[in-house]
C-alpha cells in the first residue's frame, strides 16, 4: 500500500530526463526528493501524476497507475505557481475543488478552516492578483490540499517564502502527515528535507545517486565529523590513520574520520595530554552527503 | 466522481466566465443596437427628415401667368413638401422677406425661352439638399407634362412610358429556383456567410486566447493534474460554442422583436420577415457549428503551443488568412455558384462551411453532395481532435518561444508513450 516506482525511465527524443529510478514511499510517510535544477524532479512528479507517460518502468499508487479517475485522491503543488489572476480566491478554489470532485459547500467550509490557519481569512473575497506573492503561494497550497488528498506532491513548496511563512507551511505539512497523508516533496533546502523526511532520494541528471531511509543513508555514509576543543595542540591527530581531513583553529580541530572506531582511537590518544573542553562526534549533514554525491554547486 | 461531471464543470465555468465578461456584454449590446437600427432604418430617416430645414414651408411665386405654380405645388405636396401660394408677392419682395425672416423659403417659377417651366429656389441656407432636390423633381415632372402635352401625349401615356419594364428570368427545370427565391436566397446566404465568417474568427480566437491565458497564468498545470487535457480542450470548445449560440439567440430575439414591431407599422422589413426559409437557417446553423468545431479545435491546439497570450496572434494569423480566403471564395461564388472552383473548394474542409453552405443556398444541390460535405467536415473534425488532443497534451506543459512546426513535434514528443 505505497507509492512505488520501478525502473522508471523518461526520454524526450535523445535526451534522457529520468533513468532507472526506483523508489518506494510507505503510506503516511514523507519523502524528500533532492536534486539540482534539471535533475528530473518535476518530470518524475509529472510521471507520478500521469501528466506525461513514462518511456519505461512502472509507477503505481496502491497498486494502480494514477489516472484522471483517481485525481481526487491526489494533490499537486506545481513548481511554477499559478492561479487565475482575475478571479476571487473563493471562486477559484470552488472551481479547482470541484474539479477534484468536491461539492461547493465542502470547498467553502474547508477553505475557511485553511484561511484561518494561515491567518488570512480576509483574503477570501479578494482577487488573486491583489495578493502578495507569498500569500498567493498560501492560496496555491490550499488549492493543492483542500480535497484532503491521500497522496500529496509538493514541488518546491517553500521556495520564495519568508521564514515566518516557511514555518507556517511546514507546520501545515506536518499536520497533513499526521492526518495520514503520504507526501512527496522536492526542495533545494537540505535542512527542510532533513527536518521533515524519513525517506529521501537524491537525483543527479535523472539517476538516483542516494536513495532510502535518512538514518540508514547517514549511517552507511560512514564518514563522520569530529569536533575537538582542547588546551593543547592537536596537530598530531593529522597523522592518525583513518583521518581523512583535518583543519585546525586556535584551541581546537575539525576532523573528518572514516568510521566511529577512528574516533574511539583518537579519544584514547587524547587522554592524559590535558584538558579536553569538547569532544563531539557528528553525523554527516545531508548537505555534506549531497555535495559529495551530486557534486553540484549549490544555491 | 463521474468524469462526465468535470467536463460540464469546465464547460459551464468557461461559459459563465465569458458571459459575465465585459467584452461579451459590450459586443452583444453593440450588435443588438445595430440590429434594432437596421430594422428601424425608415424611422431613423424620418427622424432626420422631420424638424429643421425639411419642415420649411415653401412659398411658390410665379412670374407671369402660365399656371405652372399650382401644378408644381400639387407635385411638391405629393412628394411631402408643404407649400403655400405667395399671395401675389413679386420675386423681389419674396427675397426681401426671406432675408428679414418673414418668409421661410420661396420657389420662383417662370417660363424659359421655349415656354417650359424653370425655377429658382431661395432659402436662408441651402444646406438642406433634400428640399431643393424634391422641388427640382416636382418642376421636372411639370416640365415633362407640359412638353408632352405640346406634342399630344396625354398623361396616361406618359406614365406608361416611365413605368419600369416588366422583366423576370425563369428557370425551366422543375426543381430550379425561381428568380424571387434566388434573390431572397442571395440576400440570406450573403448575410449568413458573413455571420459564419465572423463567428468562426471571433470564437476561434477566443478559444486560443483562453487556452493561452491559462498557460500564461500557469494555472494550466493544476488543471491538467485534475482533468485530462483533452477533456478540458473539448469542454472549452463546447463552452464557447454555447456562448456563441447564446449570443445569437439574444441578437436574433432582439432582431425579431424589432422587425415584428416594424411590420405592424407596415415598414419595408415586412418583406424580409414575411417568409424566412427555415431550411436555409437550419443549414446555416449546421455549417456554423461544423465550421466552428473545425476551426476551434485548430485554435485550441495553436493556443496550447504558445506560452503567453501576446503570442497567440503570431500562431493564429495563418488560420485567420485561410478563413478570409474562404470568405472571399464564397463572396465571388454568390454570383457564380455553379463554377467548378466553387464546387471544388466546397469539398476542402477549410472552405466547406462557407462554400458548401453557399451552394446549398444558391443552387439546386443534390442531397448526396450536401451529405458528402458534412461527412468530410465530421471526419476532419474527428481526425483533428485526435491529433490535436495529443499535441495539446504536450503543448500545455511546454513553455518557451514559439516556432510552430518545431513546437508541434516537441509537444508530440512530450505526450509520447514509448519511443
Amino acid at each position: 500500500m505505497t507509492l512505488r516506482l520501478q525502473d522508471v525511465k523518461k526520454r524526450f527524443g535523445s535526451f534522457t530526463a529520468v533513468d532507472s529510478l526506483s523508489l518506494t514511499v510507505p503510506e503516511g510517510e514523507m519523502f524528500g526528493m533532492l536534486g539540482a535544477n534539471g535533475a528530473g524532479k518535476t518530470t518524475t512528479f509529472r510521471m507520478i501524476l500521469g501528466l506525461i507517460d513514462q518511456s519505461g518502468g512502472t509507477l503505481t499508487w496502491k497498486g494502480k497507475r494514477i489516472s484522471y479517475d483517481s485525481s481526487h485522491l491526489v494533490g499537486y503543488l506545481p513548481e511554477e505557481r499559478g492561479l487565475y489572476p482575475k478571479m476571487k480566491v473563493s471562486e477559484q478554489l470552488v472551481y479547482l475543488g470541484r474539479l477534484r470532485g468536491m461539492k461547493k459547500t465542502e470547498v467553502l467550509r474547508e477553505l475557511d478552516g485553511w484561511l484561518e490557519k494561515f491567518h488570512v481569512p480576509e483574503y477570501k473575497h479578494k482577487k488573486v492578483d491583489e495578493l502578495s506573492k507569498g500569500n498567493q503561494q498560501k492560496i496555491q497550497f490550499i488549492a493543492a490540499v483542500i480535497h484532503r488528498p491521500e497522496l500529496l506532491i509538493l514541488d518546491e513548496p517553500f521556495s520564495g517564502l519568508d521564514p515566518v511563512n516557511v514555518e507556517l507551511l511546514k507546520n501545515a505539512v506536518i499536520e497533513l502527515r499526521e492526518r495520514g497523508t503520504t507526501i512527496v516533496f522536492s526542495s533545494h533546502r537540505m535542512e527542510h528535507v532533513e527536518e521533515l523526511c524519513e525517506y529521501l532520494c537524491i537525483l543527479q541528471r535523472g539517476t538516483p545517486v542516494v536513495n532510502g531511509k535518512l538514518k540508514e543513508i547517514k549511517g552507511s555514509y560512514g564518514r563522520k565529523k569530529l569536533l575537538i576543543e582542547a588546551s593543547f595542540s592537536l596537530e598530531f591527530l593529522q597523522d592518525v590513520p583513518g583521518v581523512t581531513r583535518a583543519s585546525f583553529f586556535s584551541g581546537g580541530a575539525k576532523l573528518e574520520v572514516e568510521r566511529e572506531e577512528t574516533a574511539e582511537e583518537i579519544y584514547s590518544l587524547l587522554s592524559g595530554r590535558g584538558f579536553v573542553r569538547k569532544f563531539l562526534l557528528e553525523e554527516p549533514s545531508l548537505n555534506d552527503i549531497f555535495i559529495e554525491k551530486a557534486g553540484a554547486a549549490y544555491e | 466522481m463521474q468524469p462526465m461531471n468535470k467536463f460540464f464543470i469546465i464547460l459551464f465555468h468557461t461559459f459563465f466566465t465569458k458571459l459575465k465578461s465585459k467584452s461579451f456584454i459590450v459586443s452583444t449590446l453593440i450588435t443588438a443596437v445595430i440590429i434594432v437600427g437596421i430594422a428601424n432604418i425608415d424611422r431613423i430617416f424620418e427622424a432626420f427628415e422631420s424638424g429643421g430645414a425639411a419642415d420649411r414651408t415653401v412659398s411658390v411665386v410665379e412670374e407671369g401667368d402660365q399656371g405652372f405654380a399650382d401644378r408644381i405645388r400639387t407635385e411638391a405636396e405629393a412628394l411631402g413638401i408643404s407649400t403655400d401660394d405667395a399671395g401675389g408677392l413679386t420675386p423681389g419682395e419674396a427675397e426681401e422677406m426671406i432675408s428679414n425672416g418673414d418668409l421661410e423659403a420661396a420657389l420662383i417659377v417662370s417660363a424659359d425661352a421655349s415656354g417650359l417651366p424653370q425655377a429658382v429656389y431661395k432659402a436662408p441656407s441651402i444646406a438642406d439638399e433634400r428640399t431643393a432636390e424634391t422641388l427640382r423633381q416636382a418642376v421636372q415632372t411639370v416640365k415633362e407634362e407640359v412638353a408632352a402635352s405640346r406634342i399630344g401625349i396625354d398623361e396616361q401615356t406618359l406614365e406608361q412610358v416611365y413605368a419600369p419594364v416588366n422583366f423576370t428570368a425563369e428557370a425551366v427545370s422543375d426543381t430550379a429556383r425561381s428568380q424571387e427565391e434566388l434573390d431572397q436566397a442571395r440576400f440570406l446566404v450573403n448575410a449568413l456567410v458573413v455571420v459564419i465568417y465572423f463567428s468562426v474568427l471571433a470564437y476561434g480566437n477566443m478559444i486560443a486566447m483562453e487556452v493561452a491565458a491559462e498557460k500564461t497564468s500557469r494555472v494550466m498545470e493544476i488543471l491538467v493534474s485534475s482533468v485530462s487535457p483533452v477533456k478540458q480542450m473539448f469542454a472549452k470548445i463546447f463552452g464557447i460554442a454555447l456562448l456563441g449560440i447564446t449570443q445569437y439567440i439574444l441578437i436574433i430575439t432582439v432582431g425579431l422583436i424589432s422587425v415584428a414591431g416594424n411590420a405592424e407599422r407596415g415598414g419595408y422589413t415586412e418583406v424580409i420577415a414575411a417568409e424566412i426559409p427555415v431550411g436555409l437557417l437550419v443549414y446555416a446553423f449546421i455549417f456554423f457549428l461544423l465550421g466552428y468545431l473545425f476551426y476551434a479545435t485548430i485554435s485550441a491546439v495553436l493556443g496550447s503551443l504558445v506560452s503567453r497570450t501576446e503570442e497567440v496572434n503570431i500562431v493564429i494569423t495563418p488560420l485567420t488568412l485561410i478563413v478570409v480566403v474562404a470568405f472571399l471564395i464564397s463572396m465571388f461564388g454568390i454570383n457564380a455558384p455553379e463554377s467548378p472552383i466553387i464546387t471544388g473548394t466546397s469539398y476542402i474542409p477549410f472552405f466547406t462551411p462557407m462554400v458548401m453552405f453557399l451552394r446549398v443556398g444558391m443552387t439546386d444541390l443534390p442531397v448526396w453532395e450536401l451529405a458528402a460535405g458534412m461527412g468530410i467536415m465530421v471526419i476532419s473534425i474527428v481526425l483533428l481532435a485526435l491529433a490535436g488532443a495529443r499535441i495539446y497534451k504536450g503543448g500545455v506543459l511546454m513553455y518557451g518561444k514559439v516556432s510552430s512546426i518545431k513546437d508541434i513535434r516537441q509537444a508530440l514528443a512530450i505526450s509520447k508513450k514509448e519511443q
